[in-house]
């Protein structure tokens, strides 16, 4: 349990149950004591139905949910995740993200210490993120109809003057850029399940990406074609989905992959490919030509961004196929994976 | 990675390929045994590096792809209607059965849980003496030995709610039963190098002298697997047919003596049938009647009928070298990946599901 | 089939008195747990291959180095001219 900068208040319970849920006595002791103290903002205080805020100019708005299980693995927890998801999502559209709803889908039985830690975890991400929780919902399950805590994040973010983000722009001999080292969270996550643990210093990457986005932006503007975080399904995927959307071709070059050793040596172990496996702190660029040396440069100078690489490049040839060229030398077609990619002995 | 990223070296690689160029004069077929080595192949892009003269026909050797439906089902049955913590590798999970797979099932409920290593599934059965637990027991002779030690570990522990269900499948005799068809146009053979590491030489040397050709004990990366081949065609272009042995530095003459040992103290071998081609006599492991308590089959006494082979599905004549998986007219139509009719697109060991991922074929077939 | 990677030896360690012999094998960056029953030979410091938590054997490095003599060995090393990939992909 780390330590925790906001001290859990004294409770007279100590584990969520479906008294906490269903909009009494309790769920007023749960939400008082947990959330609105926790988080508190002038509009969580009006503790109304809704928010109500003055919005101006093209606003970007998405959502994602979490139900990721072990709830906490090296390097966060599902609240670093909730908070850090939306945000990022938001800068990929090119807007500066401001405000969040949060819902909790509560499992009968969550210890009231994990709620707690998850709580502050998500204050801390919102304040290193710049942005507020405005309004809110809880919910109680009963045990086993929940995996202890699912949380959705729904978010606003006003989109940036100098932002023109679309697959519609990416053109012919565009540089693919990627910010970081890959593959690291998804094996933050194996290396604690059950039944394929190991150690390892590796720990979830995790962050809030807007910043260097926001920044990269201000100084590159529509030089920037398309900005997506890789998260589900890895660097492969989203860049897959992007040459099928842009109708071009996409070669990549394995041996500019940046991939820290670990993540390496635990992917060679279980068979797995880093290209798919999941991240949440790393964003896949799609930039001019011209900008693609100075905005590798640019990002290595933020610590969000310190492994940016020039991975691959656009072209006519092979529309919708990204084609990997292997450290030999050879070619191989990435494709979609039909699911999950799982360890495997063969 | 030391033993591993020399072995990836690209000027190294560049210089086998130009050493096969060199040597190769007419054509030849070649058949990479594991499914390892077919993913190693494709995943690295060397099918399409080596001269044209050299055709390599992807080999029955993914135990995963070779499980009969049969089996599969059981699992599924165990796990659904015996609540047993039904453990497994990874790669088999989502395998179809007749009616599902075992990712299906753990999605409607069932308990079941990926492990790494078979030790682990034992570890489970200890922490939860109140519930029977089955690891699904797969694999080739590499993966037998483990196998067989989660057995002997349970054994040593004194549990009762332990047993595997075991679908072992031996190399060798898929071999013997390839080349002996007549209508296999294989000429040399890349044997898997992880089996040959724990079951040694001797069992080639038979085939060798039987059916006149050549067979290298092979690695499975790139520069391994190109060395490989450049000693079965140099072997070819000479008129040789001799067993080599090119992963020397994990595979001597004998195998590994406790390795086999241990396999023989849990196990006897079996008739067993492979998808996709047939019942292949004393190719499979049972576990020990002695041990029946460890045995799943002994223990909850599941008749599942064997279901039969989608009638489309040529994957007989795929593993054979008669036909590539583009040729089969279901490919990345009905038959694909997320939905296999047969055995070689189960997984991306499988010929038909590393065509379908690596080489783009099935883009081209979905146009 | 058969994923089966070379690691190191750091520590042995027995459990159950004595009668599994396991160590901590090194990966590039990461350790897991192997049993080395299957090579009992096998010390702190020899890189052992594993397969699902099983050591299977033991790498031998004078052999390892073989591969890269083979060509040479042959006589032909010198001679060579590494193929361009180019060249090869005349198909």
């Amino acid at each position: 349990m780390m330590e925790l900068s906001c001290p859990m208040p004294k409770l007279d319970f100590d584990v969520i149950t479906l008294g906490h849920g269903s909009g009494g006595v309790l769920t007023h002791k749960l939400l008082n004591a947990g959330v609105f103290d926790l988080l508190s903002n002038e509009h969580l205080s009006e503790q109304h139905d809704g928010a109500i805020l003055d919005l101006s100019g093209k606003t970007a708005f998405s959502t994602d949910s979490f139900v990721i299980n072990p709830i906490f693995f090296p390097g966060g927890n599902i609240g670093d995740l909730a908070v850090n998801g939306t945000v990022n999502d938001l800068a990929m559209c090119g807007a500066i993200p401001q405000y969040l709803s949060l819902s909790f889908i509560l499992e009968e039985g969550l210890k009231m210490t994990e709620f707690w830690e998850i709580l502050v975890s998500i204050k801390m991400a919102c304040e290193a993120a710049g942005v507020t929780v405005v309004t809110g919902d809880t919910k109680v399950v009963d045990k086993g109809k929940g995996d202890k805590i699912f949380i959705n994040t729904t978010g606003i973010g006003l989109v940036m003057d100098r932002a023109n983000i679309s697959v519609s722009n990416i053109k012919v001999g565009d540089r693919i850029i990627v910010s970081d080292q890959i593959a690291t969270h998804g094996i933050a996550i194996m290396s604690v399940r059950e039944g394929l643990e190991f150690e390892s210093g590796i720990i979830s990457d995790t962050r809030n990406l807007s910043g260097v986005v926001s920044k990269s932006i201000e100084k590159f503007g529509h030089d920037i074609h398309v900005l997506r975080d890789a998260t589900r399904g890895g660097v492969a995927t989203v860049l897959k989905e992007m040459s099928e959307q842009s109708r071009l071709g996409m070669d990549l070059n394995y041996r500019s992959i940046p991939v820290n050793e670990s993540v390496e040596g635990a992917c060679e172990m279980l068979g797995l490919d880093p290209m798919y496996v999941a991240n949440e702190g790393v964003f896949v660029s799609i930039v001019s030509e011209a900008i693609a040396e100075d905005y590798v440069a640019f990002l290595g100078q933020h610590a969000e961004s310190r492994q940016a690489a020039i991975i691959g490049t656009v072209t006519e040839a092979h529309p919708k196929q990204v084609i990997m060229t292997s450290t030999i030398g050879g070619k191989r077609v990435l494709s979609m994976l039909p699911g999950e990619q799982l360890p495997r002995i063969c | 990675m030391k033993y591993l990223s020399e072995y990836r070296d690209p000027e190294l690689v560049s210089k086998y390929l130009g050493e096969i160029k060199r040597t190769v004069s007419r054509p030849w077929t070649i058949m990479e045994v594991c499914g390892g080595q077919t993913h190693s192949l494709v995943k690295n892009g060397i099918l399409d590096l080596l001269p044209s003269e050299i055709t390599m026909v992807h080999g029955p050797g993914c135990p995963v792809c070779v499980t009969p439906l049969n089996l599969i089902d059981k699992a599924v049955y165990l796990a659904e209607e015996k609540n047993v913590i039904l453990c497994s590798f990874g790669d088999m999970l989502r395998v179809p059965g007749s009616e599902k797979s075992l990712l299906e099932a753990k999605a409607n409920g069932a308990d079941i849980r990926i492990l790494y290593s078979p030790l682990e599934a034992v570890k489970i059965a200890q922490e939860h003496p109140d519930r029977e637990v089955v690891f699904f027991a797969v694999g080739f002779e590499t993966t037998a030995p483990a196998n067989a030690l989660s057995v002997l570990h349970a054994s040593r522990a004194n549990l009762d709610n332990y047993s595997i269900l075991a679908s072992h499948v031996l190399v060798p005799p898929a071999i013997s039963a390839l080349i002996s068809d007549p209508q296999c146009v294989v000429q040399g053979f890349l044997a898997a190098g992880h089996v040959c590491t724990i079951m040694g030489l001797e069992e080639y040397y038979p085939l060798v002298e039987k059916y006149n050709v050549p067979i290298v004990v092979t690695g499975f990366e790139p520069v391994d697997l190109l060395q490989g081949i450049l000693m079965t065609v140099q072997q070819l272009e000479a008129g040789k047919a001799k067993l080599e042995n090119q992963y020397s530095r994990v595979v001597s003459a004998e195998g590994n003596p406790n390795a086999k040992q241990t396999i023989y103290e849990v196990f006897d071998t079996t008739d067993r049938m492979w998808r996709g081609l047939q019942v292949i006599p004393q190719s499979g492991y049972a576990v020990k009647k002695s041990l029946s308590k460890f045995d799943a089959n002994v223990k909850f006494d599941v008749n599942i009928e064997e279901a039969p082979e989608h009638a489309d599905c040529i994957s007989g004549d795929i593993m054979k070298g008669l036909k590539k998986p583009f040729e089969c007219s279901q490919f990345g139509k009905k038959c694909k990946p997320a939905n296999p009719l047969g055995a070689p697109m189960v997984s991306s060991e499988g010929a038909c599901a590393a065509y379908y991922h690596y080489s783009g074929e099935a883009e081209l077939a979905e146009a | 089939m058969c994923l089966a990677i070379p690691g190191k030896i750091n520590a042995i360690e027995s459990k159950m008195d004595g009668r599994f012999r396991m160590a901590k094998v090194q990966f590039g960056g990461i350790t897991k747990e192997a049993s080395l029953e299957m090579v009992p030979l096998a010390k702190e410091g020899d890189y052992v291959l594993v397969h699902v938590g099983v050591a299977i054997s033991i790498v031998n490095e004078e052999e390892a180095q073989k591969t890269f003599e083979y060509l040479r060995e042959a006589g032909e090393l010198n001679e060579l001219e590494p193929a361009s990939l180019d060249q090869l992909k005349t198909q």
